[in-house]
């Protein structure tokens, strides 16, 4: 009777979303461990997050907009595009950097606005118009900027800072990064509009039948992530220096890669913020991992694919066997 | 003697008995020549509506006789042409599903009802979530799980819906099992009647047969239930009155008990009509 529950525990425990991600993530750790003398440091644990901030940033976006059943690939181009305005009106135009960071923001805002509004109000599929925002976005950067800006002031790069803690080097980035996936937790499984997220994704006409404004919730959807993408653009330009018009080319995808390894499903309606920040640890680990190891570079995106077709497959079957 | 008695002392708590004798009273919603076109399509005409409290309302018909349209306006999703509706003899309108639901009534729709990837809980409260009082609640908007969890179970428990937990996903539960979640989510918050197109039309014999159950539960708790059907052993099963609709008209309003199955299929069809 006891070995039941207890086994019904476990059962229930391997259940949850993360935990899949989260055994991934611990058995990497375990390997590269064994594998390497310098991989535990604190510090490089430290940069290993560092390096994600950026890419888990944006992924946050991306969770968002995967649970309600859709896609953006255009994050990394309006993240790029938001850098590359906050840093040349600071610098170039000599706007003050506060200003300038807040219009480049609000930039990123409103590029996820207009997608927002072409999803909900025209109807269009998301992947469709996120592929033409990238376009946009990505041109609209080079027309503003084909130079790099640097010297950009303190403002624009203090979250690039560390401090430090325990002995261990921690950018102030982190902090910020750690601190935006707290506050979307929170929202996506304490609040009603968490709930109403989830099952917008889950069976958008349901939602609509049941009183919840499902346009107004897609558009502001929309518009967070954009929000966050302009948030991921200041940390960008922080950890580089640089404001850089060839930024974030592959970001969309790296962003997609994290959101699925972390359990979400590409089906709408089921995921969770905090499997998307495992699956961009996950990837931050492998590179580093690798790296220490001195594996060339072009196996670290060999793996992160296997990776992601084995997290499809697994969120696939377990469709199937729901149904 | 003792079988001659045994029908009669049946008969007299049965509801729909008791719901007849309210009849005499007014009814609690009433509409009057109801109208409405789609293009050069009359889908309504002139139509008269009347539902009382603590009654199952059938609303029957052919494919084209209106019954979609009529439950439609009931419940807000559109709106007529022509006519009025009166809520307790005032007159109301609603110019959408969530008007009418903020005035207690409910709409179970056939297979929308309900969202798979969340949980039971969250199904009957969605739309509707309960924050937790004082701060918590008002300004950092925390739902309030224990307690929505708590009054979950009192109103799966008063409908006698057994389900493992009330905390497993929807997408676990049979066809039946889920109608049952989103009638009882209508029940808990309905404050008039409720609405039903087609509730069993997707289900198998045994979880229609739990979801008619659930049905004459709810009337017990003295809700009054609007049930479009295409069965008719199961309409004249709950139905205390019938109302036959035939080319965007009603043709009569009849009871079960007066007139047999095939009557009714000869009103619907037109081959006959109602002496009155």
């Amino acid at each position: 009777m006891k070995k039941i529950k207890i086994l019904g525990l476990i059962t229930q425990f391997l259940k949850l979303p993360t935990v899949g991600p989260l055994i991934a993530l611990l058995l990497a750790c375990v390997f590269f461990y064994t594998q390497t003398d310098r991989f535990l440091d604190g510090n490089n644990l430290s940069l290993i997050v560092q390096q994600v901030m950026v890419v888990g940033t944006l992924a946050i976006g991306q969770t968002l907009i995967i649970l309600t059943k859709g896609i953006d690939l255009s994050n990394g181009m309006i993240m790029a595009f938001a850098g590359i305005t906050m840093t040349k009106l600071a610098v170039v135009s000599g706007i003050d950097p506060i200003l300038a960071t807040t219009i480049g923001i609000s930039a990123g805002a409103l590029f996820g606005f207009f997608n927002g509004a072409l999803v909900t109000w025209v109807k269009l599929p998301p992947f469709i118009v996120t592929l033409g925002t990238l376009n946009i976005a990505f041109a609209l950067t080079r027309i503003y900027s084909t130079q790099s800006i640097v010297n950009l002031p303190d403002f624009q790069i203090v979250l690039g800072n560390t401090f430090t803690f325990l002995n261990t080097k921690i950018a102030y980035g982190t902090i910020v990064m750690i601190a935006l996936y707290f506050i979307v937790w929170y929202i996506l499984s304490q609040t009603p509009i968490g709930r109403h997220i989830y099952a917008l994704g889950d069976n958008s006409e349901t939602a609509r039948l049941t009183g919840i404004r499902t346009n107004r919730l897609l558009l502001l959807i929309y518009t967070i992530a954009g929000f966050f993408y302009g948030l991921a653009a200041l940390l960008l330009v922080a950890r580089t220096n640089v404001g850089d018009p060839q930024a974030g080319q592959t970001a969309n995808l790296d962003s997609i890669t994290a959101v699925v390894l972390g359990g979400t499903s590409l089906f709408g309606g089921r995921g969770s913020i905090i499997g998307t920040l495992i699956g961009a640890l996950i990837v931050g680990v492998f590179r580093n991992g690798l790296q220490l190891m001195g594996v060339s570079s072009i196996y670290q995106v060999l793996i992160t694919g296997i990776l992601v077709i084995i997290a499809v497959t697994v969120d696939q079957f377990s469709r199937d066997s729901q149904s | 003697m003792k079988a001659k008695k045994s029908p009669v002392s049946k008969k007299s708590p049965s509801p729909a008995k008791k719901s007849n004798s309210r009849h005499e009273s007014t009814p609690i919603l009433s509409a009057r020549k109801i109208s409405k076109r789609f293009g050069h399509v009359t889908a309504l005409a002139d139509v008269d509506f009347d539902l009382y409290a603590g009654e199952v309302l059938a609303i029957i018909g052919d494919n084209g006789a209106g019954k979609s349209t009529l439950i439609k306006i009931l419940s807000g999703a559109i709106q007529p042409d022509k006519g009025t509706i009166y809520l307790n003899q005032k007159e109301v309108s609603f110019h959408s599903p969530i008007a009418a639901r903020k005035q207690g009534i409910e709409t179970v729709y056939q297979d929308l009802a309900v969202a798979p990837a969340l949980n039971i809980v969250d199904n009957l409260f969605l739309g509707r979530e309960i924050l937790k009082p004082g701060p918590l609640g008002t300004i950092f908007r925390m739902r309030d799980k224990s307690r929505m969890l708590k009054l979950a179970t009192e109103y799966m428990r008063s409908l006698k819906i057994g389900v493992h937990s009330l905390e497993q996903e929807v997408a676990t539960l049979s066809g039946g099992q889920r109608q049952a979640v989103a009638v009882c989510r209508s029940a808990a918050f309905a404050k008039h009647f409720i609405i039903m197109d087609e509730p069993t039309a997707a289900l198998g014999l045994k979880e229609a047969a739990m979801v008619i159950d659930l049905i004459k539960k709810i009337r017990e708790q003295g809700l009054s239930i609007v049930v479009i059907s295409h069965n008719m052993p199961q309409v004249f099963e709950i139905a205390d009155r019938i109302h036959i609709q035939r080319l965007g008209r009603r043709v009569g309003v009849i009871s079960p008990k007066t007139y047999s199955m095939s009557d009714v299929v000869a009103f619907m069809t037109g081959s006959r009509k109602i002496l009155t």
